[in-house]
């Protein structure tokens, strides 16, 4: 007997009992969709995450004074010595595979431009910084180092900046002030959203880190000349990171007077190990509990098994009957397991369609990228399949192994 | 016409074991059959008759004894190779139909000719022939709970004959129908052996058994009276 005709023969059984056959499906197509939305959930903010760090640089390096800048415990954040301008020097002197280096210090204070008062964070930045965070101009100019090392009052403003003080209107050529003191604003960058801690990166205000020091009292510390509070290091495309971190680290070892063996007491960081790091744990929990729902696959693999049992036992005498018209055991075996895989492909094609619809609904609510991945698709088929084969084969093997007389005899 | 021996049955015994009792379904039967003959097996109840008929239609196996059947000895033939036997040889009409439910009177009547490989063009194509041999053809589309018993059991006789069988086995096929009924499936058996097929069956009605030519009465597993 040829596959078509088993085929055949088990959809008429199926149809025949269509209620029953929908109430076994549902343990597989609850175990499908669920599958697909939690593997595609975990890969859509997989993917959001690379697109965070894409958006960030991933070549970006943050060297902060304390042991550590991200984990737990900050240790010494605060008593450790600062960095200053000229650390920031001696890397972008020293260090290769270095491409851009800028010195950041920062301090909130609110702005005043006519009548508007704006409270923002003012950064004090050294002029390859645009470069380094991957700001990009929008209108007018920035400031160059020479401005930079004049303190000259300068300020290139975010997009909200724009927005809220200056009603949208072009600011450059504007008068900022400044804590009282006035700036010129000399350009706008091109807005970067919202981080995922869900701050405005837009709303902030540039000026050279020499005049924010001098002028604002940021990072002013009686002990060290020039200290910066954190020093951004882009390393250049193609370069090595990790051989990059740790030259910076010899560098500042030698530099801090740090004693061979002991701790270091600042730390160079790459922001995208960082960013993944922290997404680690999330993504984990979205694969716990992808794994649940195989399991919820499983246990509609049971279902499936049970009702083909019922169905086993229901159908004895129709079996009996086959089998003394010339059916062989192993057609018997062949219809009953192809009834069942059948009877999973059809849950796992309409769980496919519920958990893609719900993966789409979840983006659209959640505002997310999330694209349900091809082999998702092909994963969910080959495992209704597999589950259909694995769980159909015990009833189909009690079914082929039936004696005819008896079979026949069963009420 | 010159007598072929068709079934030929030596010493052939069935022995269900019965929580340590013996039951002797069957006790030594020898006997031959030609091929067409028309033969009625009566008898008491128990005393054997679907016993010796399902083996004849390899549904079972004998304990002890030889059968041969159409020149093939039963004991001999592979268990897996039973299956082409059933579906070749013998064609096995029940006392109680065993026609699918839900299923059509041709497709019921083409499941034999399913499990011989045939196309489903050729199979629906000589179920409706064998249909309307029986008489059938207006009920072709019919399921089973909608033909009376005599239609639901000429759609399992034209089951029986789809596969151009040698021999037709028929287990007290007139035991669930009225008289009038019997008559006319009766009617049926007796065209069907004239026209040249071998027809072996049971029944415990002497009017139905008087349509043979040959008459074997069986009591507690054994021949006890074989007339022609
Ligand atoms: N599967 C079985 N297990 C045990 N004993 C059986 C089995 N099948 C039949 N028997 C016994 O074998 C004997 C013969 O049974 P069989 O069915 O051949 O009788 P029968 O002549 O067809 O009777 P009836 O006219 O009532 O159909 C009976 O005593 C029966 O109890
Ligand atoms: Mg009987």
């Amino acid at each position: 007997m040829n596959l078509w005709a088993s085929v055949q023969v088990a959809l008429i059984a199926l149809r025949v009992n269509a209620m029953r056959s929908a109430l076994a499906m549902l343990g597989v197509i609850i175990g499908v969709a669920s599958v697909i939305v939690l593997v595609s959930i975990s890969e859509g903010t997989k993917a959001a995450v690379e697109a965070q760090i894409s958006r960030f640089g991933t070549n970006l390096l943050i060297v902060r004074p304390g042991s550590s800048i991200f984990g737990g415990r900050r240790g010494g954040a605060g008593s450790a010595t600062p960095m200053n301008d000229s650390d920031a020097l001696a890397i972008r002197d020293e260090i290769s595979g270095v491409s851009g280096v800028s010195g950041e210090v920062s301090t909130g204070a609110s702005v005043i431009a006519g009548n508007v008062n704006w409270p923002t964070r003012i950064q004090g930045v050294n002029a390859e910084f645009f470069d380094v965070r991957d700001w990009i101009l929008d209108e007018g100019r920035l400031f160059d180092e020479d401005e930079d090392s004049a303190s000259r009052r300068l300020a290139v403003v975010g997009q909200t900046i724009v927005a809220e003080v200056f009603d949208g209107a072009s600011p450059v050529g504007q008068t900022l002030r400044v804590g009282g003191v006035p700036f010129e604003v000399i350009g706008t960058v091109e807005g970067k959203g919202q981080t995922s801690f869900g701050s405005d990166q837009d709303d902030i205000v540039f000026a050279p880190l020499s005049t924010v020091r001098s002028r604002l009292g940021a990072s002013r510390t009686p002990t060290v000349r020039g200290a910066v509070s954190t020093i951004y290091v882009d390393v250049g495309p193609g370069e090595r990171i990790d051989n990059v971190i740790l030259d910076i680290q010899d560098l500042l070892r030698l530099r801090r007077g740090i004693e061979p063996g002991a701790d270091d007491d600042f730390s160079v960081a790459s922001l995208a190990e960082f960013i993944r790091a922290r997404n680690e744990t999330e993504s984990q929990l979205g694969l716990l509990l992808a794994v649940g729902a195989a399991i919820v696959l499983l246990v509609g693999g049971i279902g499936i098994m049970n009702i083909m049992l019922v169905s086993v036992t229901e159908r004895t005498r129709e079996i009996g009957l086959r089998l003394a018209i010339g059916a062989r055991p192993g057609d018997i075996r062949n219809q009953f397991l192809i009834e069942s895989v059948i009877l999973c492909l059809i849950g796992g094609v309409i769980g496919l369609g519920v958990g893609i619809s719900g993966t789409l609904i979840y983006a659209e609510v959640g505002q997310l990228e999330i694209a349900v991945n091809p082999l998702i698709i092909l994963l969910a088929i080959g495992a209704s399949v597999l589950v259909g084969i694995f769980f159909g084969l015990y009833p189909a093997h009690r079914a082929s192994k039936l004696n005819p007389i008896e079979a026949l005899r069963f009420e | 016409m010159a007598a072929i021996p068709l079934i030929s049955a030596r010493n052939l015994t069935k022995i269900y074991a019965m929580g340590g009792e013996e039951v002797r379904a069957l006790d030594g039967v020898s006997l031959t059959i030609n091929s067409g003959d028309y033969v009625a097996v009566t008898g008491a109840s128990g005393s054997g008759k679907s016993t010796f008929m399902n083996l004849l239609g390899a549904l079972d196996r004998p304990t002890s004894g030889h059968l041969s059947v159409g020149g093939e000895d039963l004991s001999e033939i592979e268990p897996g190779n039973l299956a082409g036997f059933r579906n070749q040889m013998v064609g096995f009409v029940f006392q109680q139909f065993n026609l699918l439910a839900r299923t059509t009177a041709v497709d019921n009547v083409a499941l034999p000719l399913l499990y011989a490989g045939i196309d489903s063009a050729e199979r629906r194509e000589k179920a409706i022939a064998c249909l309307k041999l029986l008489g059938l053809g207006d009920r072709l589309g019919h399921h089973p709970s909608q033909l009376s018993g005599g239609q639901q059991q000429r759609v399992a006789i034209a089951r029986a004959l789809v596969n151009d069988p040698s021999i037709l086995l028929a287990d007290e096929p007139t035991g669930a129908l009225d008289t009038q009924t019997s008559t006319e499936i009766m009617a049926v058996f007796d065209k069907l052996n004239a026209d040249g097929i071998t027809i072996i069956l049971v029944t415990h009605e002497q009017e139905v058994a008087d349509h043979a030519r040959r008459q074997l009465v069986f009591r507690d597993g054994r021949v006890l009276e074989d007339r022609s």
